[in-house]
């Protein structure tokens, strides 16, 4: 295609090319030339109160659709605005098109009005950005932003445009691939580090699989399901990995780490071998790091190759997409005829472990403790529903006590922990998949910093489930503070502000109190139906604290217990 | 801790020294020195880092750098199969009219030129490894050094040998 048009029409076109159905964001001075020509495309435009919503969106969106979300946000503030949404996206590795506006070429470097360095800030938060200096630049650097978000391990792109260069006028042409000598997202699957890796799980008494985020990410739910089958071998996961495996299944133990489940993190550290797949060994999940890898041989699958190593010593490393290298596993397995009885000591010992515990770890009394509301949130919701959730107690309380039944259904800002993504990360997911309900497990410090996506979620027709576990407090920060600040309350207390009901209807959206199970229950099936945005608020008691607990800088073993 | 060169490739491009010595900043690497240049197709410059850390820092610093988009190569060069120089100046003290004859004499034992010869002070510019900087510096000590300014290194492998 040649044709002579403004830089700005030449981004929607190359965003069409891409398959680009909606953008998450808000208007100003430096990118009013692109949203002229956003009025004038087929692409709909989702208007946020805040651009770290748009950002959130774009994350949530792309992280279910498994393509990049697209977020837009004028220079300066706008941009900025953004950045915590960037930078989250970039942890969790969720794919995302981000485009500013910037102060027009000559202008910059001159402290103009609303203008940042938004590519010197963004640097270390993204996987690539670019400042086209002419509008020829542009279809092909929307291209290449859209490949490089999408292959290899996902991550955040950046493309601040000055408005000079959205209205200069060009002559374009759209490329169809480009080329990159410096990218090289896939690798061939290594054949001979999985037969090693086969024959270490093999040889080895207790081996156990660790799923992270990345078997998520390339949707390789059949294979890990396949191999752990074959092999009886126990699945846990990382927090981000939560729901690569059925959490009902058999095999399931759920996810390690500072708030893992106890059966899980008892294991892992009774474990001689670990298959480990996509993950990057965070602190939050294994503990210490020296600790963890103590007596234990780990077998790393990960498309990123500078993770092999990065935190933990691997005895075998697999780089390449996981999907890929796990169904060349399977393949071999098949073809070895390989199968493994489930009567074998240590699975007899991990169900065991894992009974007694189900059985006998200690729950909040009361009727509305978290594990109660968030099972009776399980037994209601659809298994094909999706979940975020917030930053905080309720998050890993989800992690505990909201199985995932359906893999591929639960998100959550693992990486950063950003407060205040779950509730737009929702929205952008119900504009990926509006046949699904889509529910926020959100606490109310969370929500509050970003409950104004309300208006987004009742204004735009994305209705979502608000789970609101209200504590009236920074409730985390709190545990903290009464675990190992003797109790020196400080700067938690949230009170109960605002009124969560009327807040929702002051938005337009439904607002429901529950108080009891059945409350709750009629609250749930009333969001389910409802036309808009529902927000649950749920008290609980403000002195329940998330358990078990591995604090900061130990290792899984030293695992706090509910006493 | 080892001492390492990296040679990097990148393309010839405004921002990316920039993103490369920012990439050791946030990942808590350290660059002892740095030196940038053109290379032989200009669509590319090379960068060569040399930097101090344990064997597995320095394999991560490879892994991030190769991981960088801009990057188009990123090769660790073997130390002892690699021609490595540096260029540095030292603008030395003449306190009496022998040193001038001096400084002459060890410049020339280092292979090194001298400019603005002048009644106080004389310029030392010399290529060397950093090796031989430090000897020649710990030498010009005794005249005294004024200011003295340096490249970084650049390095090139020696080509392997033919069998």
């Amino acid at each position: 295609m040649n044709d002579n048009m403004i830089g700005a029409r030449a981004l929607m076109l190359a965003l069409e090319k891409e398959g680009v159905k909606e953008v998450f964001g808000l208007p100003g001075g430096a990118n009013l030339p692109m949203y002229d020509e956003l009025y004038k495309s087929n692409i709909r435009h989702i208007l946020v109160r805040h651009e770290q919503s748009a950002a959130h969106m774009a994350d949530g969106f792309g992280r279910v659709s498994r393509k990049p979300g697209v977020c837009f946000a004028t220079s300066g503030p706008g941009a900025t605005n953004l950045l915590t949404g960037i930078a989250t996206a970039q942890a969790d590795s969720a794919p995302m098109v981000a485009v500013t506006g910037q102060v027009p070429v000559k202008m910059i470097g001159k402290d103009a009005f609303q203008e940042s360095d938004i590519i010197g800030m963004a640097n270390p938060a993204v996987k690539y950005s670019y400042q086209p200096r002419t509008p020829e630049e542009i279809p092909e650097i929307v291209k290449k932003g859209f490949y490089i978000a999408e292959t290899g391990r996902p991550g955040p792109v950046l493309l601040d445009i000055p408005k000079d260069v959205q209205q200069n006028e060009g002559k374009f042409t759209f490329p169809d691939e480009v080329r990159m000598p410096g990218y090289h997202p896939w690798t061939d699957p290594d054949i001979p580090s999985i037969e090693k890796a086969i024959q270490l799980l093999l040889t080895s008494e207790k081996p156990i699989i660790l799923a992270g985020g990345g078997v998520i990410i390339s949707s390789a739910f059949a294979e890990l399901q396949s191999i752990a089958e074959m092999l009886m071998i126990p699945v846990v996961t990382t927090f981000k990995g939560k729901g690569a495996f059925p959490e009902n299944h058999p095999l399931s133990l759920g996810p390690i780490g500072m708030h893992g489940h106890a059966e899980a993190n008892k294991l892992m550290t009774e474990a001689d071998c670990v298959l480990a797949i996509g993950t990057r060994f965070s602190d939050r999940s294994v503990g210490t790091f020296e600790e963890f890898e103590r007596n234990l041989k780990i077998i790393h699958m990960d498309v990123d190759p500078a993770e092999i190593g990065k935190n933990q010593t691997t005895s075998v490393a697999v780089v390449g997409d996981v999907q890929a290298s796990l169904r060349i596993m399977v393949k071999m397995l098949i073809k070895k005829a390989m199968k493994k009885s489930d009567d074998n000591p240590w699975l007899m010992h991990v169900n065991e472990v894992k009974d007694y515990w189900r059985e006998n770890l200690k729950l909040h009394p009361g009727e509305m403790g978290a594990a109660k509301i968030l099972r009776k949130l399980r037994e209601v919701l659809p298994k094909q529903s999706i979940v975020t959730t917030e930053v905080g107690q309720h998050q890993m309380w989800a992690s505990l006590f909201y199985d995932v039944i359906q893999p591929g259904t639960f998100f959550s800002s693992t990486g950063l922990g950003t407060m205040g993504w779950g509730f737009p990360a929702a929205i952008g997911a119900k504009a990926a998949r509006p046949d699904v309900p889509v529910v926020d497990i959100a606490g109310d410090g969370s929500f509050n910093m970003t409950e104004n996506s309300l208006a987004t979620s009742v204004l735009e027709d994305l209705p979502v489930i608000v789970f609101l576990i209200n504590n009236f407090s920074l409730g985390m920060v709190a545990q903290w503070q009464r675990t190992f600040y003797e109790k020196r309350m400080i700067g938690i207390d949230l009170k109960n502000c605002p009124d969560y009901v009327k807040l929702a209807e002051s938005y337009g959206a439904q607002g429901i109190r529950a108080q009891s199970m059945d409350e709750l229950e009629k609250a749930i099936k009333s969001g389910l139906n409802s036309d808009v945005a529902t927000v649950i608020d749920i008290p609980i008691d403000p002195e329940e604290d998330v358990l078990p607990f591995v604090a900061p800088g130990t290792s899984l073993k030293d695992m706090i217990l509910p006493s | 801790m080892v001492w390492a060169i990296l040679s990097i490739k990148v393309e010839n491009k405004p921002g990316i020294l920039f993103k490369v010595t920012h990439l050791f900043r946030s990942r808590n690497f350290n660059i002892d020195s740095i030196s940038v240049g053109v290379t032989e197709d200009k669509k590319y410059s090379r960068m060569t880092i040399t930097t101090i850390g344990d064997e597995k820092q320095i394999t991560q610093i490879v892994k991030q750098l190769d991981k960088m988009i801009d990057t188009i190569e990123v090769r660790r060069l073997d130390v002892n199969n690699s021609v490595y120089r540096e260029l540095v100046m030292f603008k030395i003290k003449v306190s009496k009219p022998e040193d001038s004859m001096e400084i002459n004499k060890l410049a020339s034992a280092y292979s090194a030129k001298t400019h603005d010869a002048k009644k106080e002070s004389i310029i030392v510019e010399m290529t060397a490894t950093p090796h031989q900087i430090s000897a020649f510096e710990e030498l010009a000590k005794k005249f005294g050094i004024k200011e003295m300014a340096r490249t970084g290194i650049t390095a090139l492998e020696r080509e392997e040998h033919e069998h």
